[in-house]
């Protein structure tokens, strides 16, 4: 064995993939959750259908977007093989009676329980969306913006296009045209279902609880704990992790479900 | 001085050896004092079995003051029962009241096989510091004691850390019965004195492949060992045992 | 009065500063490849038997290391709280190594052999420096170098110290030495192993037989040399701080098997422990000596006086200690400490439920710091509260682990209640009897540590036991073992087919056997516990001709009723505590014996050996140098049968005075 197989097939260096990966995967989640504020945006979709755009298209972001569902699919079969070779580590005879909420918090005894969640969450989410967006039939829509005014309207564009968006400027009328894939009104019509909402939202809380946990454990086992420190890592584990986070994602959801109503 | 004594119910993990399995078993003992303490309290269970010829429970003890690491016993649930910073034969029976139900059950670990009833195989630890929790330096060959200064600082520090008895409450305690906390003392002892400088990367390379080869699982920073830990011993050392081992790994001429 | 033709000490000739020096140079060697062929076994991995196994390693030789234990970490030595003895001199206070070899002799009442103390005052120097370069984490000063305290019976600081933790550091670096050997293949060690016979053959020890404690199984192990390392014997009183498995056995087979047993009557009493609580008690613990330094010790003045501590005013207080010893006052060495507890309770003055015991208060203490706080403070017209809370805080940051260990084990707050204290047995100065080479009378069977007699007389100086035990293991027996070994490097590893093995293996597993199949209706426990009154009541504290006569008669029924009614549950070939209890309660008893008869012989009071009938009119302990200044060394020669052989005990660089603390 190389001595890199080695150190990484190590119970440190296990958790050292699963705290790198968990870390990349965090600031994954700020990246989504900036470009997703766009769906709060007042302009029928416009900006976050071009995000959607830009996103699926530039070939930057296309080859990191290809390394994040690979580090997804590493973090959850790492931690799934993980969970299991520890529960064998406790041998076949399990205690009787187990108290660990005396010495530990419920979470951090359950990041497999709730990786699993996140893991089903995630293939929702993505065949929802994601697929959809990429092999699945997703409406066009014209937007017209006034150059003078900035204001949008909005109308579904039945022709065909050649990609996913055109982009032009009527001199005429001195407006901006864009006609572009419409994931925003996907959203719209996808969190209309309640079902749905609700799954999104218990899916906010074990991000939550996952990262409440998981984000101050990769500084722990990347050997970063220090009194100095520790007050700002808890602060952005349990403050922007834990909480900002997964409310502004459940937001969304929630947002659209309300907004139909 | 002391309360009224109690009765209680005690559900014992019974099992005769490594290879049979084994089974709780309900017992009542009364007249309990307070002032007993648990291991105490097993004294006159046992005698108490004696007297009705059944065999008595086995369980490891020695010192019965906290220090010696042999007493391990996992009550209701938690390793070294319901008081924190003390080993079983610390505890004492005011801890408990009248009418209680008990549970005891021996350490839980692949590492840690059951020898009898209570009783577990520990040698797993001895092997991980035969692989390396040592300072090679033969009798005879030490310099004078003062002629190597080490901050206060870090000699507190280490101490914390040596204070480790070896009981094994961290692997029982953790979910993943994992031996981090035990293995993570040792190694941030040495390597904070300078005498430990010279083997500080073969060292926690070999402990920590020595580790993974008995069988503990790996560490997901519940912190419940340290929780459990009757020394207290913080879970600051396991993060230095990562930076160490990762640092070793990237560094050390082994490839 | 003449030293026995059978006891040879072997004191080396020549000055007291050359005996070791130069012995040491001139002890025959055995070379490298000799070594590898020879066989140590090593019996205990405490201090002693810890770094004699590792360092006998490090020099070549082939170690087997037996503890009874799971792990050779967890020996007894780990238990001891307040630190270890060496003439460094580092604080410049006018220590030396005749400084320490003077105390020490001084310490134990004269009753220790000059050469074998001098030579533990020179290599104590050195375990420091070895413990150091193990990472050993001794307490530090500021500026990073070593930090001292004082100790009882001494006036310099001397002391080494971990926290209150002294014994489990240094053991701990001795068990990181043993552990090193083991993953080089040079030590093979066996844990829970308990060593129930040593096998002699042509006159010479061979090896052992012990008992797998797993799997019961009996096993032979040969060893050109056998070192025992086992101990002290505290636990014949039942209650004791030794742990619970503290033991004889090794030492006593050895005796049935020849070695000689030297004072076993010196026990010592430590004064400060935490009382009995009531019939359940299975320990006593030890609260360090240090707390004598700043708690004042008290009586009430009025017998059987029931009132709360707190109730009883200034004058209605008797500070006994400070009462008969002005000059000392409650800082008097172990064995007179105790005794005073033992007078003032035994004459009805005794507090607590059990009336057993006495107050060691820290109300003055508090007050007192908190005073000096507030002046440090500069705080004018501190109310009382504010005086009491930082004296609290002083007292808690210098002795507050030893307060809380108080607090959990009774249940009292001692910040706000005396403390109850009594003395219990702590330690057993005597032990087998060696030579200079710490040999026993058996060739090849060495006894290293508190298992045997050799260096504190009749009483020991806290710190000591320690330094002892890291000088035997490190310092002496590497070098001293050559004497022996190097005329064996002719023989071959003999089979443990030998008939002498065999017989030895046969009557072993014949006592196991009788053991479990007498069937009675008394457990081990409950002889062990009949056993240790008679040994605390007639031959524990105070002693006199009439009780230990009827402790000997008692002791003999006692013997008696066991092998006819004890009751051994579960089975031979399995792990079986209570088989293993039994052997060594058996072994107890026959010890019993032999203490009480030693102390008859001894009509004299010295160290922690008080005879009633020898005391001033003070009741102060009258030693008798004119026909008691030797080692009692005991043969056995059958059941209930001993010869005395007196080794005499020769001061040529010390001039014997009484003790006297008032």
């Amino acid at each position: 064995m190389s001595w890199l197989t080695q150190t990484l097939t190590s119970s440190i260096g296990k958790k050292l993939v699963m705290a790198l990966t968990g870390l990349f995967l965090c600031s994954f989640l700020l990246v989504h959750m900036s470009g997703n504020l766009q769906l709060f945006k007042n302009d029928n979709g416009l900006a976050f259908n071009i995000y959607a755009v830009f996103m699926t298209t530039n070939p930057l972001v296309k080859t990191i977007s290809y390394g994040l569902y690979a580090l997804i699919l590493l973090h959850a079969f790492e931690g799934l093989y993980l969970a299991a070779q520890n529960r064998k580590a406790r041998g076949n005879q399990r205690y009787v009676v187990y108290n660990g909420k005396a010495n530990s918090s419920w979470f951090s005894r359950n990041m497999a329980i709730l990786g699993t969640v996140l893991l089903v969450f995630i293939v929702v989410h993505m065949s929802n969306f994601w697929f959809e967006y990429k092999f699945g039939y997703v409406p066009y829509t014209q937007y017209e913006q006034s150059l003078a005014t900035g204001e949008v309207t909005s109308t579904p564009f039945e022709g065909e296009i050649k990609g996913k968006m055109e982009e032009f400027v009527r001199e005429e009328s001195q407006t901006r045209v864009v006609i572009v894939k419409d994931l925003y009104r996907s959203v719209m019509e996808g969190f209309k279902n309640p079902l749905l909402v609700l799954f999104y939202v218990i899916a906010m809380f074990a991000v939550s609880f996952h990262l409440v946990h998981g984000f101050q454990s990769a500084f722990q086992t990347l050997g970063i704990n220090h009194p100095k420190y520790n007050p700002l890592l808890n602060f952005l584990g349990a403050g922007v992790f834990g909480i900002i986070i997964p409310i502004g994602f459940a937001l969304m959801p929630l947002y659209f479900f309300f907004k139909s109503m | 001085m002391s309360a009224e004594n109690m009765n209680l119910t005690l559900k014992v993990w019974r099992q005769k050896n490594k290879k049979t399995e084994g089974k709780i078993e309900t017992y009542q003992v009364a007249g309990i004092s307070p002032d007993m303490s648990f291991l105490e309290m097993f004294d006159v269970l046992n005698e108490q079995l004696i007297g009705e010829g059944k065999e008595p429970i086995a369980f490891d003890h020695d010192c019965r003051e906290g220090i010696c690491g042999m007493c391990s016993m996992y009550i209701n649930g938690r390793p070294h029962g319901p008081k924190g910073g003390i080993t079983t034969c610390q505890l004492h029976m005011r801890s408990f009241n009248d009418g209680d139900t008990i549970v005891v059950e021996p350490w839980r670990a692949q590492a840690f096989p059951v020898i009898k009833d209570l009783v577990v195989d520990r040698t797993a630890f001895d092997r991980i510091q035969a692989a390396g929790g040592f300072i090679s330096v033969n009798t005879g060959n030490a310099q004078d004691a003062n002629s190597i200064p080490i901050s206060k600082e870090d000699a507190d520090e280490a101490f914390a850390a040596a204070a480790c008895i070896g009981c094994g409450a961290c692997v029982a305690a953790c979910k993943n019965a994992s031996a981090m906390l035990f293995v993570s003392a040792k190694v941030s002892q040495f390597a904070l004195l300078p005498q430990g400088q010279p083997e500080r990367k073969m060292r926690v390379e070999r402990m920590v492949a020595q580790m993974d080869e008995e069988g503990f699982g790996s560490c997901t920073n519940t912190g419940a060992c340290s929780a459990e830990c009757p020394k207290e011993i913080s879970l600051e050392h396991i993060a230095r045992l990562n930076r160490e081992y990762l640092g070793a790994k990237l560094t050390s001429q082994g490839v | 009065m003449a030293t026995s033709p059978k006891l040879n000490a072997k004191i080396p000739d020549g000055s007291l500063e050359d005996k070791w020096t130069k012995y040491r140079s001139t002890v025959a060697l055995v070379n490298p490849a000799n070594k590898r062929k020879l066989e140590i076994i090593v019996v205990g991995t405490g201090l002693a038997g810890a770094s004699a196994a590792a360092t006998l390693a490090e020099l070549g030789y082939s170690v087997k290391a037996f503890c009874f234990q799971d792990s050779a970490r967890r020996a007894h030595s780990i238990a001891a709280q307040g630190g270890i003895n060496a003439a460094k001199n580092y604080q410049n206070d006018g220590d030396s190594t005749y400084r320490l070899f003077y105390d020490t002799i001084k310490g134990g009442d004269y009753r220790a052999r000059e050469g074998n103390v001098y030579r533990l005052a020179q290599v104590s120097a050195s375990i420091i420096d070895q413990c150091v370069a193990q990472g050993v984490p001794f307490a530090r000063e500021y500026g990073g170098l070593l930090s001292n305290r004082s100790f009882g019976g001494t006036q310099v600081q001397r002391t080494f110290y971990a926290a209150g933790q002294t014994g489990q550091q240094l053991l701990l670096g001795a068990y990181s030495g043993l552990q090193r050997q083991v993953g080089l293949g040079t030590v093979k060690m066996y844990s829970r192993h308990e060593m129930l016979d040593v096998v002699v053959i042509d006159g010479k020890c061979r090896g052992i037989i012990a008992r797998n404690l797993v799997t019961g199984e009996v096993e032979r192990h040969f060893g050109h040399a056998v070192l025992l390392c086992t101990g002290g014997y505290g636990n014949v009183f039942y209650l004791s701080t030794n742990a619970m498995g503290s033991n004889v056995t090794a030492a006593w087979k050895a005796h049935k098997k020849g070695a000689f047993f030297g004072n076993p009557c010196f026990t010592q009493i430590h004064p400060t422990c935490i009382p009995v609580s009531g019939d359940h008690q299975s320990k006593l613990t030890l609260m360090s000596e240090s707390l004598r330094n700043d708690g004042r010790i008290w009586v009430p003045k009025k017998k059987d006086d029931n009132r709360p501590a707190n109730q009883i005013s200034e004058d209605e207080r008797d500070y006994y200690l400070e009462r008969r010893y002005p000059a000392f006052g409650n800082l008097v060495p172990r064995d007179i400490a105790s005794r005073a507890a033992k007078e003032r309770c035994d004459a009805g003055y005794g507090v607590g439920t059990s009336k057993m015991a006495v107050y060691l208060d820290y109300s003055a203490a508090i007050q007192r710091y908190g005073k000096g706080e507030v002046n440090k403070l500069n705080i004018h017209d501190a109310s009382a509260e504010k005086i009491t809370e930082l004296g609290k805080a002083v007292v808690k940051e210098k002795y507050g682990n030893l307060f809380d260990m108080y607090k959990q084990i009774t249940g009292e707050d001692p910040y706000e209640v005396p403390m109850r204290i009594y003395p219990a047995v702590h330690y057993t100065m005597g032990g087998l009897w060696v030579d200079y080479n710490l040999m026993t009378t058996v060739p090849g069977l060495y006894a290293l540590g508190e298992a045997n007699f050799s260096d504190h007389g009749a009483n020991r100086l806290g710190a000591s036991a320690l330094m002892q035990g890291l000088a035997d293991g490190y310092f002496v027996i590497p070098y001293t073992i050559g004497a022996y070994l190097a005329n064996e490097i002719r023989t071959n590893s003999i089979p443990t087919d030998h008939p002498a093995f065999v017989e030895a293996e046969k009557q072993v597993k014949d006592r196991i056997s009788k053991l479990v199949s007498i069937k009675g209706k008394t457990s081990p426990e409950a002889f062990h516990k009949r056993l240790g009154k008679i040994m605390w009541d007639k031959c524990g504290m105070a002693r006199n001709e009439a009780g230990l006569k009827e402790a000997i008669s008692e002791i003999q029924a006692l013997k008696k009723e066991f092998w006819s009614d004890v009751r051994v549950m579960g089975d031979i070939d399995e792990f079986n505590p209570e088989l293993d209890k039994a052997g060594r309660v058996a072994d107890f008893i026959e010890l019993g014996e032999l203490m009480c008869r030693d102390a008859l012989n001894r009509n004299e009071s010295c160290g922690g050996h008080f005879r009633e009938e020898y005391q001033t009119e003070e009741g102060e302990a009258l030693r008798d140098d004119e026909n008691y200044m030797y080692v009692a060394a005991w043969e056995h020669q059958g059941e209930s049968q001993w010869e005395l052989h007196k080794e005499d005990l020769v001061y040529e660089n010390i001039k014997i005075a009484q003790r006297s603390y008032k």
